[in-house]
């Protein structure tokens, strides 16, 4: 078993007096997909706003490759090499494909000009080896792209830069048949390049094709960490729905005291 | 700062040909205009409405008065709307972000007011009330501390050598002292970003409130009397005055070669780099038309227009020339700089934005601050132009005109959608109606307010049914 990349211990986080994440420990390894999985409500997104630097943490501690990190800005995870791609896409409308895609790290000369054409082509390269064809025009406004599109743009932004870590909120949510193809594809090739990748889903279908193991959160607890292959998909919609399956998950102590 | 995945060729390697049809790899003349017809109908018409709007009211006003289109009037018309225009451009950045400055031209008012006492009483500390210059300096100092606190360097560097003009009573002289009024905007600008950026009250409120206080501020700064801004040569002369002939020559030479070589260096830059680009026919056409513009326009300026003999008025109006190197200035900084395209970012998804590490309190703190100096500018230029730094400077429609000007020339007040040309083009809009209006003294001046308010909904509406038809795409 290799060093994880990311080593999240006994992470809390409280919007006033909701009590969002209890000790939430979390191992993400390089070339493994781990499939972070949860009712609505359970602090998937909330989770990885507090890896992305968005929501600061009340206690706890994120170590990344062995060594102890704070995270207060979003500017923290992409410098450690962690690329996000949210659910709620995070692209600014009125900008290019190029533009959102290099958004806050821009190639830039002479300390603040702009290289538009040099951003071009890598977009363009970028786009090419995800074999996206429904896109016609890196210089094409985000304003007039479709949710297909717009959820591929969000991953070439994720792509492009050369990452440790990406972790995708419901890639698949708002995609036709053939692109969650395409992007499943993706998310496991992302992996065996041996990035560490975090997907968050709710269909059972993806986690179980595309994942290693799966992290299933339950009210802000993590019910329980298990590789994909010793496990099916009752089992982990049991670990969601009721925190716990047969021997795995929490105990019938903590659920009562949830509840 | 991480590396990209090109960079590093650490992408997988697709063997299908991949499309991007429309990237084609060098535009011709006719691309060029396919595409500006397809944003022509997809609803990004661009500048033309604005323009046409121009065209449009420069035939009515022709039948109005066979005056409007002689060299005389028209080499007015820049003197009339500058401060307009420069308002307007500082304008362009609040409204880029959505959120809307109504101070800027009272808050300028107040800077002019503060330059025209320090001329004429020779001195801040006996020119103005004991408690206003207490409260001038203090403000000062303050701002410097917020401008430090919210990281805006720049902006606490300029302040600071306004307050340096003001304390060592260099700003007797008129040019530090119009120096320092722009500084005094910047650290309006700076508080007003901060009330809203930071302390989180709405900008209409802010700059609401501040726009009613400012009149107040000028009227005690004044002490109810007046500054005649023609004894001032170079005061009068930034709306009054005209670049000689040689050096009109010299800044349309310098401008449209400097466009035409800009262009071309790029896409020739482009082409060496296997970039898409515009091809150099087209670079050369859009330069072409352009110079073409400007050699008659220098045609006409470098003649004697004045209908009085004994005066000679010829060359480019200064006002112009400042209009258009402010204009160029923000264009490039707005779409060249990695500055200005995080300003588009924020102002187009502040969620986004703020994911993509961009500090975005200091993007709007920016945008105020830059609103409020422009604004200074434009109240010391609106002084010059009704020669008197008056106790109402900036008050009434100037501030109500600058906005209609940036939303006629295109600008949202929605934010993300905008440029500087907007400004530009809006003031002349705004500013043609009275001069075209005015030179028939039939016509009343209610008319005026009615048929530029007519012109403004024209150009709300118009965007309106554009942004509609981008979004049924």
């Amino acid at each position: 078993m290799p060093e994880p990349l990311l080593e999240i211990s006994k992470l809390n986080k409280s919007f006033g007096p909701v009590h969002v994440l209890h000790d939430v420990d979390l191992n993400i390894y390089p070339g493994e997909v781990t499939a972070l999985v949860g009712d609505n409500g359970a602090g998937k997104s909330t989770l990885v706003k507090c890896i992305a630097g968005i929501n600061g943490i009340d206690s706890g501690t994120v170590k990344f490759e062995g060594r102890e990190v704070t995270l207060n800005d979003p500017r923290d995870a992409t410098a450690l090499g962690i690329e996000f791609v949210y659910q709620d896409l995070a692209l600014a409308d009125n900008l290019d494909i190029t533009q959102n895609m290099f958004l806050g790290r821009e190639i830039k000369r002479g300390g603040t000009f702009l290289v538009d054409g040099e951003m071009e082509r890598q977009a363009r390269e970028t786009l090419k080896s995800l074999s996206v064809r429904t896109v016609s025009s890196v210089r094409q406004l985000v304003a007039s792209l479709s949710g297909g599109q717009r959820q591929t743009v969000a991953i070439a932004k994720a792509v492009l830069w050369n990452s440790k870590i990406v972790v995708l909120d419901e890639p698949t949510a708002a995609l036709g048949v053939a692109q969650t193809r395409q992007v499943l594809d993706l998310v496991r090739r992302l992996a065996d390049q041996g990035r560490g990748v975090v997907l968050i889903s709710h269909n059972m279908n993806d986690v179980m094709e595309v994942a290693d193991r799966v992290a299933a959160l339950y009210l802000g607890r993590v019910a329980a960490e298990v590789h994909t292959k010793d496990t099916t998909t009752t089992q982990i919609v049991e670990l969601i729905t009721a925190g716990r399956s047969g021997d795995l998950g929490l105990a019938h102590a903590t659920t009562n005291e949830i509840l | 700062m991480s590396k990209t995945n090109v960079e590093a060729g650490t992408l997988p390697q697709d063997d299908r040909p991949s499309e991007f049809s429309l990237d084609v790899e060098e535009r011709s003349i006719a691309d060029g205009v396919r595409s500006w017809v397809i944003n022509l109908r997809s609803g990004n018409p661009g500048a033309l409405p604005s323009v046409l709007g121009l065209v449009v009211l420069g035939l009515i006003f022709m039948q109005v008065s066979s005056q409007f289109l002689t060299k005389y009037n028209l080499g007015n018309i820049p003197g009339q709307g500058a401060y307009i225009a420069v308002t307007a451009l500082g304008l362009v950045f609040v409204l880029l972000l959505g959120e809307i400055d109504l101070s800027a031209a009272t808050a300028g008012g107040t800077c002019a007011v503060v330059a025209a006492v320090a001329v004429s009483a020779g001195n801040l500390h006996t020119g103005l009330p004991t408690f206003m210059y207490w409260c001038l300096l203090g403000g000062m100092l303050i701002c410097i501390g917020l401008a430090a606190w919210l990281r805006t360097y720049t902006a606490a560097v300029v302040i600071a050598v306004g307050l340096v003009l003001v304390v060592t009573n260099l700003t007797q002289h008129l040019i530090l002292a119009l120096i320092a009024a722009v500084c005094i905007g910047t650290a309006i600008g700076v508080f007003n970003g901060y009330l809203v950026a930071k302390v989180g009250i709405p900008s209409f409120v802010v700059t609401l409130a501040l726009f009613l206080a400012w009149q107040g501020v000028e009227q005690f700064g004044l002490k109810g009397q007046p500054v005649n801004t023609t004894r001032y040569d170079l005061w009068h002369n930034l709306t009054y005055g005209n670049l000689s002939v040689l050096w009109s020559w010299i800044f349309i030479v310098v401008v449209v070669g400097g466009y035409a070589a800009y262009t071309l260096w790029a896409s020739l830059s482009a082409k060496r780099a296997g970039l898409a680009r515009d091809g150099v026919d087209l670079v050369l056409a859009r330069a072409g038309i352009i110079a073409l513009v400007a050699v008659v326009v220098g045609l006409f300026a470098s003649v004697n227009r004045n209908t009085n003999i004994y005066r000679v008025i010829e060359g480019v109006p200064v006002p112009a020339v400042i209009a258009i190197v402010l204009m160029i200035g923000c264009t490039i900084a707005l779409t060249k700089t990695t500055w200005g395209r995080h300003l588009y970012a924020t102002g187009g998804n502040i969620e986004a934005a703020r994911r993509a590490g961009i500090d975005v309190v200091r993007m709007k703190v920016n945008a105020f601050t830059l609103c409020s100096a422009f604004g200074a500018l434009g109240g010391i230029m609106l002084a010059s132009s009704q020669s008197s730094a008056s106790l109402d400077l900036g008050a009434g429609n100037a501030l109500l005109f600058s906005v209609a000007a940036a939303v006629i020339g295109g600008t949202s007040l929605f934010g993300g959608r905008g440029k500087p040309r907007d400004a530009i083009i809006g003031a002349l809009v705004i500013t043609i109606i009275p001069n075209g209006l005015g030179l028939r003294a039939s016509i009343g001046p209610q008319w005026q307010q009615v048929i530029t308010g007519i012109v403004l909904l024209l150009a709300a509406a118009i965007d309106a049914v554009s942004r509609k038809r981008a979004a049924r795409r």
